[in-house]
């Protein structure tokens, strides 16, 4: 009974992060183009994407070896399973001790090492180009991220998410200069992990200025389908972490009633709209940085989370 | 138990000499490499229940040989058993494989003799219980592996491996020689009567110096590392999986039998030049791999690497066990050893991998391999399983072992020291550096050599590999993936050692829910690579049926997009040096002095363009350079003294004599 209704929790969380992601990917977009006075595509645009890509042959290159059609399904198991893990509108994920959020980034880099195999699989150049500047930027938003997640993790004492959102919640936090820095850190990290502007830009298919497309070039039909998905999951991962971590209020806990599951869920999707208003504002007042800025800019997010992990080494209460 | 294991030893010691003959022999390769194998599983088999059902038992034994009537000394304890695990399941492993790959060896005579004497040497130096047998086993596993090295002795570069090798190993020697006879000036030199007496804390802090200096030089830690790139991937494959995978793990073990065993409780500042030498050599050495083009470098590289991430665990265990939370350094020990285990499968995997590659292109220059996937794909999926496992990804193995060395460093915020408060933190992002630049190496490292377009004909028309060889590199392939989703069981057999070495255990893991490992409690951290397996596998089979029953599940064959430009030439793909183009600009140029460039003709000159990357080892110029500069410079003064006149000589010998007379009167 208590296995079956583990199971069933965890089946639930995992189809609402695979329904709401797309959402939010096309609720970026329209608000990026109202804000530069276009019409935009409808929201729902994302989903009726992913349909029609599915419905298409696939059309794979000469030299395409198996594992290249077997990577699109590892890059969405693995962002699946990791988005499935991070608590949404409520706290009560039975299967929450399976990762914690160390391993989540790993789950994250599984996915990420597969993508940019994937890229020099068929030999092209634009497909080496974009896997070579992948974990260039992985190289250094990797160890920014987990950085941050050891400070956050040394402030609530855990790395489980569940615990980290319980004590953010709580008044024990306070403000810390810690937190503030950790924040704009994971900020910076989930921008360049998204291929969102300044690091990278979803919409261009300039050769030059891409990554994560010149990646997928080769993919086409379900295979890119899949690989889409699992970036509106990453996209919808990344605001639900912030979320979780910096505005945990209103997250229903463990044993909470139906009444506050649903206050939870419709505060959740609350946040996720506002974290994504300002995700396509920033988008729109910053302009895409060369490549080798992008060190820099992740640099400052790898010593922000440093100096936010030496302050709560040094100090218990910044 | 431990009569079992010297028997096997003496068998393979046996096995030395009856190479010689069998080198002449066409299928004296499989009898010795046969023999070895059954050797190796037998003490592999003997050290795990050892490990399994008696820990607490440590039988010992004392032979007639070495110094007149102190004898040798040998111990079976559970640190011992746990090396003679790793050791002998790398040995097994290697002599599978060699079954193989040694029927392909050109001058057999040159590596079927040593190649059981450097097992046996390995074996003995995890047994021995007196300082005399772990030097003299030290020194024999030294002396054979470099004759392994040189056995290729026509090429120039190897043959200058084996020299800078000799000298690094002669002088890691010298440094142990000293460290024990320290510890011995007050005991002798049997291990229990070490154990027994009391250095004083100076004295100690001088001894885990120079274990660090000779341990440190055969692991491979930097600055101590600049043999190790060259010799490992100069022997032949299978000894270069035993070099790397092994020995470097003998090493290990050197250290932690001194500094933990044998030398009475740790004082801090230990840990912090532990966590030194431990932190900079995991980022450095897998930076340097990213930058090389040689698949056998590029392992040998990220070898400095891992062993820089199995000190940093030890450096830990160090810090809470001279601070009294043994339950802290129990964690950080068990995933520093966790590690070793979990570097000697992947690497030894890796390096049979090169070694299938180059059995079949004769190449180790990934900018002529590509496409192997396509000729070789039962080593390649091997090698795929190799290279996920080293870059620490779940759920293999190598993720929890790094998983549970960043658990170690959440908990050092109550350590006392200021020091380490300071040291820990920086030492964290480097091991988070290393991580990340470990999985863009391997992207590299496979995606170069197996992926894409075969870049020259020997690549283009590569054939796989034998049984034997492919047998061993999917048995270790499959030990990674049970390590990884089952680590309570590995954990729980190492409790007898870290209750050994720094006196408590991880909490008992197997019986958790759904085989949890839960490092200090559940609220605090877990991992269940169990689970996150078997929802991955979930997720994926949902998604590929999901969609090859409602979606379409057509595929078309029809040639490379590439944005409407496909080029037939495979020289356009990228390759290994642009690969690593962005990484060598960002950190590159401070900590390689790297340089590009470029050599453009004149104009109508018929001489193609080139692009040279200049890197240098900064290590090497500032530390080794100056070094061998000064010796050279000092032997051709002394030179002179080889060619006196016996007038001069007589001078020289009385005047010798005059000055030690002097000495010993004063």
């Amino acid at each position: 009974m208590n296995a079956l209704s583990d199971v069933l929790s965890q089946g639930a969380q995992m189809s609402v992060v695979l329904g709401v992601a797309p959402l939010l990917t096309g609720f970026v977009r329209k608000v990026k183009a109202r804000l530069l006075r276009r019409r935009g595509p409808p929201l729902l645009q994302p989903y009726r994407d992913l349909i029609r890509l599915m419905r298409k042959d696939v059309v794979l290159a000469d030299n395409a070896s198996w594992l290249f059609r077997v990577i699109p399904y590892l890059i969405f198991a693995g962002t699946w399973v990791a988005a499935s893990l991070v608590p949404t509108f409520g706290n009560g994920l039975l299967f929450s001790w399976t990762a914690d959020l160390i391993a989540i980034i790993a789950l994250l880099g599984s996915a990420r090492f597969f993508q940019a195999l994937a890229g020099m699989d068929v030999g092209t150049a634009f497909g080496g180009i974009g896997s070579s500047r992948e974990v260039m930027i992985a190289s250094l938003a990797e160890p920014a991220m987990l950085i941050t997640v050891f400070s956050v993790a040394m402030i609530a004492g855990s790395t489980q998410l569940p615990n980290v959102a319980e004590f953010m919640g709580s008044d024990a936090v306070g403000l810390r200069v810690s937190l503030g820095m950790a924040f704009v850190a994971l900020t910076i990290v989930a921008l360049a992990e998204n291929a969102r502007i300044p690091v990278d830009n979803p919409a261009t298919h300039l050769e030059l200025t891409m990554v994560h497309e010149a990646m997928v070039l080769e993919y086409s039909g379900r295979h890119l389908a899949l690989i889409d998905l699992s970036s509106h999951l990453k996209l919808l991962l990344y605001v639900s972490l912030i979320a979780c971590v910096f505005l945990p209020w209103g997250t229903a806990t463990a044993d909470a009633g139906v009444g506050r599951l649903v206050f939870g869920a419709l505060l959740y999707f609350g946040k996720l709209a506002v974290l994504g208003f300002l995700l396509a504002v920033f988008e729109t007042s910053i302009a895409k940085m060369r490549v080798f800025r992008i060190p820099e800019f992740l640099g400052a997010a790898l010593m922000l989370a440093l100096l936010a992990t030496l302050l709560r080494f040094v100090s218990g209460s910044l | 138990m431990i009569a079992v294991a010297l028997w096997s030893v003496a068998a393979l010691l046996a096995l030395a000499p009856a190479g010689v003959v069998l080198s002449t022999r066409p299928r004296g390769s499989i009898i010795l490499y046969g023999g070895c194998l059954i050797a190796t599983s037998t003490l592999c088999v003997t050290a795990l229940s050892d490990l399994l059902y008696f820990p607490h038992l440590t039988p010992s034994a004392t032979l007639p040989i070495g110094l007149p009537w102190l004898g040798a000394h040998f111990r079976l304890d559970a640190l011992s058993a746990f090396f003679l695990v790793v050791v002998n399941l790398g040995g097994a492993a290697a002599s599978l494989f060699a079954l193989g790959y040694g029927r392909h060896e050109d001058s057999p005579g040159r590596v079927l003799p040593f190649y059981p004497a450097y097992l046996a040497g390995m074996n003995v130096v995890v047994l021995a219980n007196d300082a005399f047998s772990f030097l003299v086993a030290w020194e024999f596993m030294s002396l054979t592996s470099w004759a392994m090295v040189v056995s290729h002795h026509r090429e120039a570069e190897n043959v200058r491996a084996g020299y800078v090798y000799l000298l690094m190993a002669s002088f890691g020697t010298l440094a142990l020689l000293l460290a024990f006879g320290l510890l011995a000036s007050g005991a002798g030199y049997d291990f229990d009567a070490i154990r027994a007496s009391h250095p004083s804390a100076a004295l100690s802090g001088v001894v885990v110096i120079l274990m660090l200096l000779g341990a440190g030089s055969k692991a491979g830690l930097m600055p101590l590392h600049a043999w190790l790139p060259l010799a490992h991937p100069a022997a032949p494959s299978h000894v270069s999986g035993l070099m790397s995978g092994v020995m470097t793990k003998v090493a290990v073990y050197g250290f932690v039998r001194i500094v933990f065993d044998l030398l009475p409780e740790p004082v801090w500042w230990w840990s912090m030049v532990v966590l030194l030498v431990g932190g900079p050599s995991a980022t450095l050495g897998v930076l340097y791999a990213l930058m090389q083009r040689d698949i056998k470098r590029v392992l040998a590289y990220s070898t400095i690497e891992n062993i820089g991430i199995i000190f940093t665990g030890l450096g830990l265990a160090l810090a809470f066990k001279a601070e009294g939370l043994d339950w802290v350094a129990a964690l950080a020990f068990t995933a520093a050893m966790l590690h070793v285990f979990n570097h000697a499968l992947f690497k030894s995997l890796l390096f049979f991998g090169a070694g299938a590659v180059l059995g079949a292109t004769g190449e180790r220059d990934m900018e002529k391999l590509g496409g192997l996937i396509h000729r070789m794909p039962k080593t390649a999926f091997a090698v795929l399983v190799g290279c996920v496992a080293i870059s620490a990804l779940p759920p293999f193995n190598g993720f929890v072992s790094e998983w549970l060395t960043f658990q170690a460093i959440l908990l050092s915020p109550q350590l006392p020291s200021w020091g380490l408060k300071l040291i820990i933190p920086a030492v964290g992002g480097l091991l988070a550096l290393a991580a990340a630049f470990a999985a863009a190496c391997f992207v590299k490292l496979y995606g170069i050599s197996f992926l894409g377009r075969p870049r020259s004909d020997v690549a283009a028309s590569a054939h796989e590999t034998d049984r034997f060889s492919l047998t061993a590199m999917l048995v270790l392939a499959a030990f990674c993936l049970v390590a990884g989703i089952l680590p309570g069981l590995f954990i729980d057999a190492l409790a007898p050692v870290s209750k050994n070495m720094v006196g408590n255990i991880m909490p008992h893991q197997v019986g958790l829910q759904w085989l949890t490992i839960v490092p200090i409690a559940e609220s605090r951290s877990s991992y269940n690579g169990l689970l996150v397996f078997l929802f991955a596998a979930l997720c994926g089979t949902t998604a590929a049926t999901a969609i090859h029953r409602f979606a379409s599940d057509r595929l078309r064959r029809a040639p490379a997009w590439d944005c409407g430009y496909p080029d037939p030439n495979p020289a356009i793909q990228y390759s290994a040096s642009s690969f690593s183009q962005p990484i060598r600009r960002v950190f590159g140029s401070v900590i390689f002095a790297a340089r590009e460039i470029g050599e453009m003709p004149p104009p109508s000159s018929p001489v193609p363009a080139r692009l040279r990357v200049e890197l240098h080892d900064l290590i090497w110029d500032v530390l080794y350079a100056p070094i061998a500069k000064l010796i050279g410079f000092a032997t051709d003064r002394i030179n002179i003294l080889q060619f006196l006149t016996i007038r001069r000589y007589l001078t020289l010998v009385f005047v010798a004599l005059i000055v030690l007379l002097l000495v010993v009167a004063l």
